[in-house]
This record gives structure tokens, C-alpha cells and sequence, in this order.
């Protein structure tokens, strides 16, 4: 720190400068109670597409937001100018916000000092993933697919890797410090074959980039464009999907919004019952699905606290097709008398239940359409999650336990929720992104309702 | 409000949109009294020589620095009380390097000679490092360069608007709101932002502009009989001052929009099947956006977002230019940044081309792409225009520029055509108002679009209200239905300060203007799915 009050940052903020700074800031606060949140961020990333780089970048920053409460009245203020007559000039403006406030009847006080789980969800290597590296991981991608795609002419291939780098720390005024470092970095690769006709997917996201292969990404994507080409057409209808974990990825975590626990009391949710209350204790999906949140899980890894420092625990949505839990403020959880729990994904979401893999979901389907991936996903109807959404890069016909050709993609409408109900098998979990895990799955009478011309 | 709307009623319903046009195709400039454009910081333009310099020494053919200030502040209602009121700042500075027809871009928060010098290296290092994945180098189309400052034309900047007059408005939009019966919820918010945002070129370009845009909500939410129906209406975000908010009289109108909600509960379910539609601009801008807009972006067409929001049927463009029938002869489509209160509006765009305007569709036949300095020589050829149309952004001063949507628009047709005239001169119809869900697939070809208010026409009339419907096409099958627009008079202009593209993803701001206009025979569906 220089004498004029500047922060002077050189990578991601430590446990001791996050202390530092957010004293600093809780002194300067003349506010019956005040939170700091300093979020500190370093991300690197490298965009391909047609055999060059295009628009990439990199970019440091680090903000701070303040919190004042004054009785009743809370608002909030943020600057990433970390000087001291700029974090001055927002917490004056917090306070300012505040008095101004109506007075919000559902205000909790700050937290005092909680305990957290210690959860290592930093790789250093993912944090120094440089330019050089990601043009390597890129061109060894690029170099795969042109390999694997070489009976379709020239294959094209664009992709994205990126890697995330933060530091979160929250303090109050009542005594709660909180501080957690995480990485993440993704990779995917679309390949396109010449003719126009194919088009093929692979991605893979995690906290430590070594868990991926960049060129057998690019394989799969290309393996799976050259598979896709000239695609045939079936009628729209209610078909056996399978879907590949990706696009399991895609869907379930729709729910999360269902979760809320005060939508569902409210009479607004999928997890309502008619007449009041919610469905907790009710059978909501097939009896072997499991779905939680637990930041501790090592295949997850995910945020020990949320914003306001409420430590975030394991929470179990469904336990074997049963709802057990909802998702509760911690305003709502005093009213209801209950347990708070946090915002419901902070601590990553996976679905469990099965062992078989993608392939045996395959093999046991009689006839049916395989899914890689989703596009467009946007909800229809929050009574049912009822969802509409696109086939994308690779779907398939399945008959008699293996592909036989290439589809068109499919517009369909279906609903993550009741999907669940509908379950032939599912597979074994693993991780699609960071913070996530997926089977793949295999369900009756998924609803394609119309064909798209997209390749 | 009675259950089946008189004749009467559904003009008072859908002229609402009418009051918000102010005149045809531009909103009434704001003639006296607007504020200042400030001129550029010193020290903003301190760092970014520093800078410059820096990319030159290491070897920059081109380089252009952008140093953004932006403030936010947004105020969000439920019912009688305020759920958050935020006010943020963000400041730094991008800067982007060519070398060896290679770009890389750096963005830091360090705002000093030493931050802006190390950017520089940074995203030098990266263009370096591009040389190893190359196949075609990057050539800038030419741009004199310029000099300037600007701001969006306003009167009131809605960021010191004092937070007291924000919620009170908020509030009393709420109340109004829960005087309708079976009313239970209500949201209501407004979003603000001022952008600084000052840009430097390696070849002499020097432009400080300050954006002014402003984005209020409201919803309502209506239970009964074990069901709810929500209604948003359609407040379209603006680059105006917070005059606009007050012309919406916001609490005035809540009643009449919440009464839409419970009046959805006893509407009648959709019969599925092929219906005659008329959409109402509320409706038909997000229509425009996601099947013209988007398809007509030249950096889908090259492939450079086929890893994410996709490649485009409007491919490739020797095929297409002058060849392409989009849609009917009734059917012109413009791209404009110089459209008053629009969100994309600029005078210089991320590059320093100044603002455009242009067709993208004329009389049917697709005519030109959008397009950035280093796009522009890919189509010269083909179109004759060898400069940039401007269409370089980014969202902040930490994410790169690239190709963004203009605010693009259906141009009014010949004859004063009205909604109603419409509605009346249709035997078997829905009419479809606002935005509701939406999806499109990543070429452009097959849509799906909801609405919030339905209403079936019958013989020329409006015969009652709607519930569950969706309409599903494929673009050019659905254009070339087009078969009745409105005037000038029925021209509304709607918008998004969401439009995501991009990786990682950045979010950028645009409206598109439109009529009413209607679709023979297209596919409806009955969304309500209970197994």
C-alpha cells in the first residue's frame, strides 16, 4: 500500500490484504452496521475460429462493495478505485443510499463470526494459464480435429478456452470474516465439416485445467461433426432421448430457481402444493434420483459461504425421488422457522443415482434420440419448469441399441422436472463443469416438437 | 376490466404503445436544455498515450486504448417495499495491440503510468503468442481519424435523480398495481447507467463520449384456483433521460397492467394449430432482433461465433447479397446508430468510424451485412462499401470490441395503417402482445416466441383474452407471410440492454423499431404440459 491510500494489487488478493482492506473500509463507516465485499479477479482467454486466434484478452480487477444498514435501511454502493478518498466517497454514498431507504420490514442484521469448511478450490496452475500456454493447448486442438476430421475434407473448427482466477472476501461490522480463492477454466470446440452439412461439439470445464485434454476435445468435436453430416429427417414427436451429460448439464440446474422456498409457500413454484404449503416429503421424480448441493464435495468444490457470509452447508434437494429441502433466506427461515440455507447453487449442484456409462444408456435403447448437447434454452411455464430449447452439434437415431444416423436438430419443449418422472436409466455421474455432476440419462417420451433446418 | 374486452377497451389496451412512439420512426429529440458532453479527462488521456507508446515499442503495427468510467445505480420494488437499492462504479482501461496481423487485448483496474504501460505489454504478449494459431492476418478498413466529444441528448441524467423520487414512484406504481383483485405480487425497478467512455487510436483518433441509458420494469403476478399468471408489461429501456421514465406514468398505468394478470387466469387455453398472427411492435421488435438481427451479423456468417451463439442461414454472402428474399416487397429493414433515443446510438463507435445508417433489406431482398473495420475488405467486393458501418463495441473497459448489433428496424409501410385496421381486416387471428419466452436456433432458421397478453380475433374483432399460446416458425418461411404492416403512426420502438454474444460472454444494449404487422398461417402451440 503506497502512502497516497492506493491498494496496490499485483495478482489476487490475499487472506491478510482482504483483512487490511475491509478494516480499512469498516472504520471509515459511520453506519450502524456495514458489510464489506471485496472481490478480486484475474481471467485469461484465447478464441479461435477458421484456423486463427481472434478476440482474446486479459484483465485484472478488484472492487469493493459497502453495505450500510441504518436501522431498518439497507443499500449498497461499489468502486473498483481502491483509494482512499474513492472507498471514502462509497461508503458515504452507501450511508447515504441508506437513510434514503425506505425501511425494508424483511432486513437481518449483519452476521457475527461463523465458522467455514476449509475447501481448496484454487490450482495454481489454472490461475498462471498464460497466453503461450493457451495458444499451445488451442493449436494441439486444432491439430486433433483436422486429424480426426480428414475424411470430410477440411474440417472448421472455433472454440474458446478460458481460465478464472478470484479471491471473495466479507466482513462486517459485527466481527464476520470470510475469505476464499477459486479457479475454474473451460474449453470447448465446435466443428463444422466443409460441406456445410455437419456439425460436431465437445467441452469440458473444471477447477484444474490439467483434468481436460485439449486435443481430445478436439477429436470428439471433430469425430462427431464428420458422424452428423447429411442428416436425415424423422417426424416431430415424443421419441427415447438420450441425453449425454452435457446437455443433462444443460437442463437440471433450471430447477434451482424452483427450489425457492418462498416461491413454493408462495403458491408460485413447481414445488407447490394446490392449496398451500409446499411438496416437501412428496415423490417428485423417479426414486433413483438423488440431487444436492455440498461445497465440501470434492467432485464440486464450491463456495463455502454466500454473500452475506451465511455459511453455505450440504443440502439435499431430492433423496432418492422425495423433495427434502428447499431453499431458505435467511428472512424467510426465521419467519417459517427454519433452517437458512444459502443461495441454493453456491455449493455447486450434482444429480446422482446411477453407474452405467453413456454407451450403456445407448446400448439399451430399443429406438431413440441422442442428445450432445442444448441451445437456446428459455423457460415457457414456471408451474412445470416446462422449458422449450434446440438440438445442437451432434444428435443422433438410435435402433436397436446403436446410431444409425444422423438426425436434423429438433426444437423441443420438456420440463427438467417432469422429465425426472420419466426416466428409463441413468448413468454415472461425472463433472461437466466446475461445481458440477452429471449422469447421462435416458427418458421416455421426451417431447421434439419440430424439426430446425440448423446445422 | 371486464372479461372479454369491448372494441373499445382493446384500443385503449393497444394504444398504449402508440403514446410511447412520440413521433414516427424518431423520438422527439430533446430541443433545449440538455446537458454538456464533458470533454476528456487529462489523466485519462495520460495513461492512454503511456500506453500507446508502449504497444508501439513492442511492437504494435495498431493499437487503440479505451478507458471506460461507468456508473450504475438501480432501485428494485415488491409490493410495499424495496428490495435493493445498489449504486456501483467501475474504471480501467483495455487496450488493444496488432501485431503481425494478430490481435491481444489486456484490461486492467491499475489506473497509473505503470497499469496502462503493463496492459500494453500484456496484450502485446498476446498477439505475439496468436502468431502461433494463424492463418489470416488482420487488415483495417481505412478510417479518417477524428476528434470529439458527445453525449446522449437528455435533459435530466436519471443517475442524479435523488433515490427518494425513484422509490416513491416505484412504490406507487406497486400500490396501484395491488388494487386488482387476486393481485398478490408486484415487481418494479429501474436501472440506470452513465458511460465515459474515452478512445484513443495509434492513428490519431481521440473521442470522449458519455451514454446515458435507462431501464425500468414492472410485473404483476395474479393467483387463484391453484394457478398463476404473471403480466410484464413492455417498458423498453431507452438511451433518454429520466423525462422518458416519467412519460411512461408508470403509476397511472399499473392498474390497468396488473389487471391483465388476473384476467390471464380466466382466459381461455389455446386451440394448437395454424392461426392468422398479428403482433404488435412490443411483441414483433424481439422477432426482428433474434431472426434478422442477429442473422445478418457478419461475424456469425464467417463462423467466428460458431462455438457459441452460432453461424447464420444468411450464408455465404456471394450467394446472398441482392440474392436473398428475406421477405415481401412491403418489407425494408434498416440498421441505424444514429437513431434518437435508441440504445445503440453513438457518434463514433469502438474504433472511431463514425455512425451509420443502412439497409439491410430492401423491398425483400437482402442487401448488406453489419460490419467492423476488420470486416469490411471480407464483402467490399460484393457490396461496394469499403468502410466499416460501425458496428465495433464493448461492454466494459475490461472485455474487447467486437462486432455488435446496430439497433435495427422494420420500416413503416406506405399507408397509414393502424393495429385495428389490421385486427379488422383479419378473419381468424391471434393478436400477441410484449415479449413473453423466446428461442431461436443458432442459424436463425427455427423460432419459438411467447407473449404476455393473447387475444383471439374472430371476424374482424377481438373475441376475448388467451393463455398458453406460442408461436413457431422458420425465418424465411415466416417474412415471406408477412402480408399487412403499419404506418408511420403505429411505429413503437422497443429494446434490450441484454443482448448477449460472445466469448466469454459480453452483454451489449439495442433497440428496433417496428409496426404491427401480420403472418398468414402460422403454427401455434398450446404450452401448458401438466406429465
Amino acid at each position: 500500500m503506497s502512502q497516497s491510500g492506493r491498494i496496490e494489487i499485483d495478482g489476487l488478493m490475499s487472506r491478510e490484504a482482504a483483512r487490511a482492506l475491509s478494516d480499512r473500509v469498516l472504520k471509515m463507516s459511520a453506519a450502524e452496521q456495514t458489510r464489506v465485499t471485496i472481490v478480486s479477479s484475474q481471467n485469461g482467454n484465447t478464441r479461435f475460429a477458421d484456423g486463427s486466434i481472434t478476440t482474446s484478452g486479459e484483465a485484472d480487477n478488484m472492487s469493493v462493495t459497502v453495505t450500510a444498514t441504518i436501522g431498518r435501511r439497507r443499500a449498497s454502493a461499489t468502486t473498483n478505485i481502491l483509494e482512499d478518498a474513492s472507498l471514502k466517497r462509497t461508503v458515504d454514498q452507501a450511508v447515504e443510499l441508506a437513510r434514503l431507504a425506505p425501511e425494508d420490514p424483511e432486513l437481518m442484521p449483519e452476521l457475527g463470526p461463523q465458522t467455514y469448511s476449509n475447501i481448496s478450490a484454487f490450482v495454481e496452475r489454472t490461475a498462471n494459464l498464460d497466453a503461450e500456454t493457451r495458444s499451445t493447448a488451442v493449436r494441439r486442438a486444432i491439430e486433433a480435429a483436422n486429424s480426426a476430421g480428414k475424411a470430410a475434407g477440411q474440417i472448421f473448427t472455433a472454440g474458446f478456452l478460458d481460465y478464472n482466477a478470484a479471491a471473495l472476501a466479507v466482513a462486517t461490522s459485527a466481527g464476520l470474516f470470510a475469505y476464499h480463492r477459486t479457479t475454474s477454466a473451460n474449453f470447448s470446440v465446435t466443428a463444422r465439416t466443409p460441406d456445410g452439412t455437419g456439425s460436431g461439439w465437445a467441452g469440458a470445464g473444471a477447477r484444474d485445467w490439467h483434468a481436460f485434454d485439449s486435443a481430445a476435445i478436439g477429436r470428439v468435436a471433430a469425430q462427431k461433426a464428420v458422424a452428423s453430416r447429411n442428416p436425415g429427417t424423422i417426424e416431430p414427436g415424443h421419441y427415447t432421448a438420450v441425453l449425454e451429460p452435457q446437455a443433462v448439464n444443460d437442463l437440471v440446474p433450471l430447477l434451482g430457481g424452483a427450489l425457492n422456498a418462498r416461491n413454493a409457500e408462495e403458491g408460485r413454484s413447481a414445488f407447490s402444493r394446490a392449496g398451500g404449503g409446499t411438496r416437501i416429503g412428496e415423490n417428485v421424480a423417479d426414486p433413483r434420483v438423488t440431487l444436492y448441493s455440498d461445497p465440501a464435495d470434492p467432485a464440486l468444490l464450491g463456495q463455502p459461504f454466500d454473500n452475506e457470509g451465511l455459511p453455505i452447508k450440504r443440502i439435499v434437494w431430492i433423496e432418492k425421488g422425495v423433495l427434502r429441502n428447499l431453499a431458505y433466506t435467511r428472512f424467510w427461515a426465521q419467519k417459517q422457522g427454519k433452517q437458512p440455507t444459502g443461495a441454493p447453487q453456491a455449493g455447486g449442484l450434482a444429480l446422482t443415482g446411477g453407474t452405467k456409462t453413456t454407451e450403456q444408456l445407448i446400448a439399451g435403447c430399443e429406438r431413440g434420440i441422442l442428445v450432445t448437447h442444448f441451445f437456446y434454452i428459455r423457460s415457457l411455464e414456471p408451474r412445470t419448469v416446462l422449458q422449450t430449447g434446440l438440438t445442437r452439434d451432434g444428435t443422433f437415431l438410435i435402433e436397436k441399441g446403436k446410431i444409425t444416423k444422423s438426425l436434423k436438430n429438433f426444437r423441443w419443449n420438456e420440463s427438467p422436472l417432469l422429465m425426472l418422472n420419466r426416466l428409463e436409466d441413468i448413468g454415472r455421474s461425472e463433472p461437466t463443469d466446475a461445481g458440477r455432476l452429471m449422469p447421462a440419462l435416458r427418458i421416455k417420451n421426451f417431447d421434439f416438437t419440430s424439426s430446425s433446418d440448423a446445422v | 376490466m371486464p372479461i372479454n374486452l369491448t372494441r373499445r377497451d382493446f384500443l385503449k389496451t393497444a394504444g398504449a404503445a402508440a403514446t410511447l412512439a412520440g413521433s414516427p420512426l424518431a423520438l422527439a429529440e430533446p430541443q433545449s436544455q440538455t446537458l454538456e458532453a464533458p470533454g476528456a479527462d487529462p489523466f485519462a488521456i495520460e495513461l492512454a498515450n503511456e500506453a500507446l507508446n508502449a504497444a508501439r515499442s513492442a511492437g504494435a503495427s495498431y493499437a487503440d486504448v479505451r478507458v471506460g468510467h461507468y456508473r450504475r445505480q438501480s432501485v428494485a420494488t415488491r409490493e410495499r417495499k424495496v428490495t435493493s437499492v445498489a449504486d456501483s462504479e467501475s474504471y480501467g482501461l483495455g487496450v488493444r495491440t496488432l501485431i503481425d496481423g494478430c490481435w491481444g487485448f489486456a484490461a486492467t483496474s491499475r489506473m497509473t503510468k505503470a497499469g496502462a504501460r503493463q496492459a500494453a505489454l500484456n496484450a502485446a504478449t498476446m498477439s505475439k503468442a496468436a502468431r502461433d494459431v494463424h492463418k489470416r492476418p488482420v487488415e483495417l478498413a481505412p478510417v479518417k481519424p477524428v476528434q470529439g466529444t458527445w453525449i446522449t441528448p437528455v435533459r435530466k441524467d436519471p443517475i442524479n435523480i435523488a433515490l427518494e423520487e425513484k422509490v416513491a414512484l416505484l412504490l406507487a406504481t406497486n400500490e396501484a398495481a395491488l388494487k386488482v383483485q387476486g393481485v398478490q405480487f408486484v415487481n418494479s425497478s429501474v436501472e440506470a447507467l452513465r458511460e465515459i467512455k474515452t478512445l484513443v487510436t495509434s492513428e490519431g483518433t481521440n473521442t470522449t463520449q458519455t451514454f446515458i441509458r435507462l431501464s425500468p420494469a414492472f410485473s404483476a403476478t395474479a393467483v387463484g384456483d391453484g394457478d398463476f399468471q404473471s403480466y410484464d408489461e413492455e417498458l423498453a429501456p431507452r438511451g433518454e433521460g429520466w423525462d422518458y421514465v416519467e412519460s411512461l406514468n408508470m403509476p397511472g398505468n399499473a392498474e390497468r397492467w396488473a389487471s391483465l394478470a388476473a384476467e390471464k387466469l380466466r382466459a381461455k387455453s389455446v386451440e394448437p394449430g395454424t392461426w392468422d398472427l398479428i403482433l404488435a411492435p412490443t411483441n414483433l421488435w424481439l422477432t426482428i432482433h433474434e431472426s434478422i438481427g442477429h442473422a445478418t451479423e457478419l461475424d456469425r456468417v464467417l463462423g467466428e461465433e460458431a462455438n457459441y451463439a452460432g453461424t447464420s442461414f444468411v450464408s455465404p454472402p456471394e450467394k446472398m447479397i441482392g440474392q436473398l428474399k428475406y421477405g415481401p416487397p412491403i418489407m425494408n429493414i434498416q440498421a441505424d446508430r444514429t437513431q434518437p433515443g435508441s440504445l445503440s446510438r453513438v457518434a463514433w463507435d469502438d474504433e472511431g468510424v463514425p455512425a451509420d445508417q443502412w439497409l439491410l433489406i430492401e423491398k425483400g431482398i437482402f442487401k448488406d451485412y453489419q460490419t467492423t473495420r476488420e470486416q469490411a475488405a471480407r464483402i467490399a467486393k460484393l457490396t461496394g462499401v469499403n468502410r466499416s458501418h460501425g458496428c465495433s463495441f464493448a461492454e466494459s473497459w475490461n472485455a474487447v470490441q467486437f462486432q455488435r448489433m446496430p439497433n435495427v428496424s422494420l420500416m413503416p409501410g406506405d399507408q397509414d395503417i393502424s393495429l385495428d385496421d389490421i385486427v379488422a381486416a383479419t378473419d381468424r387471428g391471434i393478436v400477441i402482445r410484449n415479449r413473453g419466452s423466446w428461442s431461436i436456433d443458432h442459424q436463425r432458421y427455427n423460432f419459438q416466441f411467447s407473449g404476455q397478453a393473447y387475444y383471439e380475433v374472430r371476424n374482424g374483432k377481438i373475441a376475448g383474452m388467451l393463455r398458453d399460446v406460442a408461436y413457431q416458425s422458420n425465418t424465411p418461411v415466416f417474412w415471406n407471410a408477412m402480408d399487412m404492416i403499419g404506418g408511420n403512426s403505429s411505429y413503437w420502438m422497443g429494446g434490450t440492454f441484454s443482448d448477449g454474444k460472445g466469448e466469454p460472454s459480453q452483454a451489449s444494449s439495442v433497440s428496433h423499431g417496428c409496426v404491427p404487422a401480420r403472418f398468414r398461417n402460422v403454427t401455434i402451440l398450446n404450452t401448458k404440459r401438466t406429465a
